[in-house]
């Protein structure tokens, strides 16, 4: 069972050891700096990218624990403690919206997360080079669209005219409007990130079934496992370390549900199950300018995405020997 | 999409009698390739339906469309839209700033991405680790919408590319693909290079990226798609429609939203050709440059996409 993987994770890198150990002190780093400053040098613009449009805001989040003035400082004008969050905890809208982000972002993983692993085994079994190269190309292209275009395609296949209402009309059904529906919003959200994300998935599991060694599926032949065992046995062990990956990895964005494409989509009539927790504090910081209260919520969600990455990576870890890091 | 697939991997077992009977698990593969087949072409026509639909669309007479009568071909053939379209001055003014938008953020990127991986590639480097781990750090949090655009207004980046160009300048994956990329160069002929006195701008300038064209290639392709594609930062922090980029044009026109002046005075213009054809013209003129270039950059993309997957 257990092969030898050439392909790892995609995000490599540990996170930040602590400098220079400090025993050795000044002297090397004096050294390192007199032999490599040009490389630091080169480092220098790509660093400070890093702390003001990155780490700044970070730091920027204490403004949800302090009072807020549009034009005034930056970092706030004095502290409120954990107002703000008590604010949203006691919010039923917040509550509302806390749970459709988790609906969303489970129904997102339970399948843009297989349908991929499903469509690159098919395509695994084309034998015509030709045929395998059109339909993966064909499935990539929706990946290169903007957003934008997809939602507005959307509305289009979904409006009162569009096709999927002429089916519903000739299989003797009423035209739906289905972006007024709450009931529908789900359904739309999924299909739609399905229809865009699902070909380009398919990349780095194909790249993994071609690292799988013939010999295996040799050995599982005179074994006498059939095409069907031989996927379930060899393959699919083959694959299984970049399926960790990835599935830590949308993890990791399981909070921040496709927040552009749900601004695009909703409406005020599809809030009740379309509002997630980034659209609502959208409007909160906007519409009501209430950029403390905003952030808090902000910083709540941030929270969860890197407490979920990092225990879906320790878990991994221990449970299967395959993490990010 | 979703069903079908789950059928087609079930179809699996039951073997369908075909031809020359040969073993049961051959025949059980047989029947299996020709659900596959059904199944692949049912992900090509579901994936193209939307393109097609929206080119028919584009295409039609409005009283067609209304009377939900287009699907796969233009009914009532006009090209009357892409005119109005296309004589609306914002949209080319829009079009342009995507194009400059496109090109300055991208030429910001590709520097700033290059330099920063090419000292993270130094496995000598002291405080490397460091290094990378502020990078890979802000992959897993942020700081949030909120804090970002305080900060982008407060320095007065607000109308102007920088707001679109900057806060997004580095990609953390595009940074590794490119790192795991010049890692994986022979340190030999850098050496020699530095044995003859050339200094480190200079080996990295004459000879790593001589030596790295493909990967710049596909890295400048990697940011220019993503800040052709964007909205969301133009829609925040550009408050005048002449400093829109196209995304944006489009985005509001299908929300209807009241800042599309120009978009109302068109279909008072011409009554008959409103609204739905307007709305599929742009979309088809705002993707057109898009599918035009991608069947040639393509492979590019895969090639990145597989390069930081397997390296990294």
């Amino acid at each position: 069972m257990s092969r030898p993987t050439t392909v790892t994770s995609p995000a490599p890198g540990p996170p930040a050891p602590p400098p220079p150990p400090p025993r050795a002190g000044r002297n090397t780093w004096r050294r390192a700096l007199r032999r490599d400053w040009q490389l630091y040098s080169l480092a220098i613009l790509p660093l400070l990218f890093f702390l003001i449009f990155r780490y700044l805001p970070m730091l920027g989040n204490v403004i949800a624990f302090r009072r807020f003035q549009p034009g005034g400082n930056i970092f706030g004008e004095y502290w409120v403690g954990l107002r703000y969050f008590k604010m949203f905890l006691t919010d039923p809208t917040f509550w509302n919206v806390f749970t459709n982000t988790l609906v969303l972002g489970a129904l997102t993983l339970l399948f843009c997360f297989p349908l991929p692993i499903v469509l690159a085994l098919l395509l695994n079994e084309v034998r015509t080079g030709s045929i395998k190269r059109f339909v993966q190309s064909v499935s990539y292209l929706p990946h290169f669209l903007s957003i934008v275009i997809v939602a507005a395609m959307v509305m289009q296949l979904l409006s009162v005219d569009g096709t999927v209402n002429q089916v519903v009309q000739a299989t003797g059904g009423d035209a739906i409007p289905f972006l007024q529906r709450p009931e529908w919003f789900r359904t739309i959200y999924v299909s739609s990130e399905v229809w865009q994300t699902v070909g380009w998935g398919t990349i780095l599991y194909l790249a993994a079934l071609t690292t799988i060694d013939d010999n295996l599926y040799e050995a599982a032949r005179i074994d006498g496992a059939n095409r069907w065992r031989q996927t379930w046995h060899v393959t699919l062990p083959g694959i299984r370390p970049t399926m960790v990956t990835l599935l830590i990895l949308n993890i990791g964005t399981f909070m921040a549900v496709g927040f552009e494409k749900i601004l695009l989509l909703y409406n005020p009539l599809t809030y009740p199950t379309a509002d997630v927790i980034s659209t609502y504090l959208f409007r909160v910081g906007f519409a009501s300018s209430n950029f403390s209260y905003a952030a808090a919520i902000g910083l709540f969600e941030a929270v969860i995405g890197l407490v979920l990455v990092l225990s879906a990576n320790l878990i991994a870890r221990r449970t299967v020997g395959t993490s990010l890091w | 999409m979703v069903t079908t697939e789950a059928a087609a991997r079930r179809t699996d077992t039951p073997p369908r009698p075909r031809r020359r009977r040969g073993i049961q698990q051959t025949r059980g593969y047989r029947a299996f390739q020709v659900a596959n087949g059904i199944v692949l072409t049912l992900v090509v026509v579901v994936t193209l339906y939307p393109f097609v639909n929206i080119v028919a669309r584009s295409m039609s007479n409005e009283a067609y469309i209304i009377a939900g009568q287009v699907n796969l071909v233009p009914r009532g053939f006009t090209l009357d839209t892409y005119q109005l379209v296309m004589s609306d001055s914002l949209f080319w003014t829009n079009y342009r700033n995507t194009v400059f938008y496109t090109v300055t953020a991208t030429l910001i990127s590709i520097t700033l991405t290059t330099c920063y991986a090419y000292v993270l590639s130094k496995k000598h480097l002291k405080g490397r680790g460091a290094l990378v781990g502020i990078a890979v750090f802000t992959m897993f949090f942020t700081g949030g919408l909120i804090p970002n655009y305080v900060l982008v207004t407060s320095l007065g980046l607000k109308n102007s590319v920088w707001a679109i160009a900057l806060p997004n300048a580095i990609s953390v994956f595009n940074l590794l693909v490119m790192k795991a990329f010049f890692e994986s160069l022979p340190t030999d002929l850098e050496e020699a290079a530095a044995v003859d006195g050339l200094n480190t701008y200079g080996i990295l300038l004459r000879i790593v990226l001589p030596l790295s064209k493909a990967i710049v290639a596909t890295m400048v392709l990697f940011y220019a798609v993503a800040f052709w594609n964007s909205w969301f930062a133009a829609f925040l922090y550009l408050d005048q429609q002449e400093l829109w980029p196209v995304t944006v044009y489009l985005r509001n026109l299908i929300a209807g939203a009241t800042g599309a002046e120009n978009v109302g005075s068109i279909t008072e213009a011409n009554e008959v050709q409103a609204e739905a054809t307007l709305k599929a013209v742009t979309i088809v003129l705002t993707t057109l440059p898009i599918l035009l270039v991608y069947p040639f950059v393509q492979r590019y993309f895969v090639r990145g996409i597989m390069l930081g997957a397997v390296k990294g």
